[in-house]
């Protein structure tokens, strides 16, 4: 279970970095299916089937999908290489490093390398995870799907400008 | 020598049973499309196949092996990798599915019970979804890596379809799933020991079983094929072996599906068992393969019969009919569940 883990973590790493690094735009989509279906995996290690397969069909199978058919609509092949800004060229690296070192900072204080935690035991059942949800965080779930509903109206009002 | 230990043995017999079921479903596949040819040739008024092998059986073979010795043609202006990766992903994502679907209940071979299933997922239904909702790349990147305009818009076309009726698909086993209280097929197959779901939710299932047509890219909802108005659509550009992965993704998908509506709504492997022991655990597997089979054939009875639609009747058919039937009928669904179960 270990090896898995490592290998589906280095594979959502690499795929990750490609992402970022890829000049095609459909690769770099690609390249998020990639990592979006390791993370998958690794929920499914840690007992959360439901989770893990949630994570596939909406992430992988709805959104991507629709960056997918954007891309292709665009019809965008290879990206044109521009020079970059003066503010990304001196500040890029150093800032990344910095942002870096915080994340890497962070997960050292909360879970230090000796005591290396265990799998917690939770329950991430369907009706587990639906209890959570609609009873004891109804009211940030169904304010989240409020502000979903007013970006899609949004984005039909700015798409229609008579309707 | 050793004897083999429990946990070898358990996964000889894992690597045994994806054997079987990929030989039987590759079979399936195979003569589906003789199948299909019989039957449209018989509505047709035609013959079919006739010349290889009595009633023209072995045309499948023949068939694989003309297309295995074709030339691969790969247009010049195609993007390699991508062109490479779309059948391979439609091929395998229309493998991957049938791992979870049970075909019976479990025999007992020398004191050792047997399932009829790869593997028994608590989420297996949901799992289903998820590989077919993977499904739409294998289209969707073919058009898009042929870097040719018919292909472009077969894929366009086939990922609009696809994403349209995913959320009936949904939706129409969303009330299977609420009555039976579980995603495990295998225990939504047990719940139906005194009524098929069928019969409990018969708008669940007109709906499942149209979107599921669509979702296969099936007649009357090829538009991504559409062969007059698109050449072929999203396959334009293949030839040889990667146009065959096509084709047997789609078959393979059609089984898939028609395997699901059995286990979802006719009651699986549930039928009259009788006789010795053996027969006893055999006999749900033929009641199962009996009852895909006749799905099959609705299907391709569906395909020789009914018109292609127009894309946008199909839009408006998927978003303003499909969807909000669906949504009535989980609404509807869990009112009568509400005020029965208090």
């Amino acid at each position: 279970m270990a090896a898995l883990f490592y290998i589906f973590g280095a594979l959502a790493i690499l795929a990750a970095l490609s992402v970022v690094l890829q000049r095609t735009p459909v690769y770099s989509a690609l390249s998020l299916i990639v990592v979006l279906c390791s993370l998958a995996v690794v929920y499914l290690l840690l007992g959360a089937e439901f989770l893990a397969v949630i994570q596939v069909i909406v992430y992988a199978g709805a959104i991507m999908v629709l960056f997918v058919l954007v891309i292709m609509l665009l019809n965008a092949h290879r990206e044109e290489p521009t020079d970059r800004s003066r503010v990304a060229r001196i500040l890029g690296a150093p800032l990344l490093a910095v942002f870096l070192g915080e994340v890497l900072y962070a997960v050292w204080q909360h879970f230090p390398p000796e005591q290396t935690p265990a799998a917690p035991a939770v329950n991430a059942g369907p009706r587990a995870i639906g209890e959570l949800l609609f009873r004891n965080y109804v009211l940030p779930f169904e304010v989240t799907s409020i502000l979903i509903l007013v970006a899609v109206l949004g984005a039909v009002v700015l798409a229609k400008k008579q309707l | 020598m050793a004897m083999p230990s429990s946990e070898s043995y358990s996964i000889l017999l894992i690597l045994a049973k994806i054997a079987v079921v990929l030989l039987v479903l590759m079979t399936t596949v195979a003569y589906a499309v003789w199948l299909e040819r019989k039957v449209v040739a018989r509505i047709q008024s035609r013959w079919g196949p006739y010349l290889v092998g009595p009633h023209g059986l072995l045309q499948p073979l023949a068939d694989g092996l003309k297309i295995f010795f074709k030339e691969d043609f790969v247009p010049s202006e195609v993007d390699r990798v991508v062109f490479w990766l779309a059948p391979f992903l439609a091929f395998s994502l229309a493998l991957l599915s049938i791992a979870v679907i049970p075909f019976g209940e479990s025999i007992t071979i020398a004191g050792k019970t047997i399932r009829f299933q790869i593997t028994d997922l608590n989420v297996g239904l949901l799992f289903v979804i998820a590989v077919t909702s993977l499904g739409v790349y294998g289209v969707a990147l073919a058009g898009w890596s042929s870097n040719s305009k018919y292909p472009l818009l077969g894929g366009l076309r086939s990922s609009a379809q696809m994403i349209s009726y995913e959320l009936s698909l949904g939706l129409g086993l969303m009330g299977v799933v609420m009555i039976t209280g579980s995603l495990s097929l295998r225990e939504i197959v047990e719940g139906q020991h005194s009524l098929w779901n069928v019969f409990k939710q018969p708008v669940g299932f007109l709906i499942y079983f149209t979107a599921a047509v669509a979702e296969t890219n099936r007649v009357p909802f090829d538009l991504p094929e559409g062969e007059s108005e698109l050449v072929g659509g999203f396959h334009t550009e293949y030839s040889s072996f990667k146009f065959a992965m096509f084709f047997m993704a789609e078959y393979a998908n059609i089984v898939t599906v028609s395997c699901l509506a059995t286990l979802l709504f006719f009651g699986g492997w549930l039928g009259p068992v009788f006789g010795p022991p053996v027969l006893r655990s055999l006999l749900p597997v033929v009641w199962f393969c009996l009852k895909v089979f006749c799905f099959l054939f609705v299907y391709i009875w569906i395909r020789g019969t009914l018109p292609r639609f127009r894309y946008d009747q199909l839009m408006a058919f998927g978003w303003k009919f499909l969807l909000p039937v669906g949504l009535l009928n989980v609404v509807a669904t869990s009112l009568v569940l509400a005020l029965s179960s208090s």
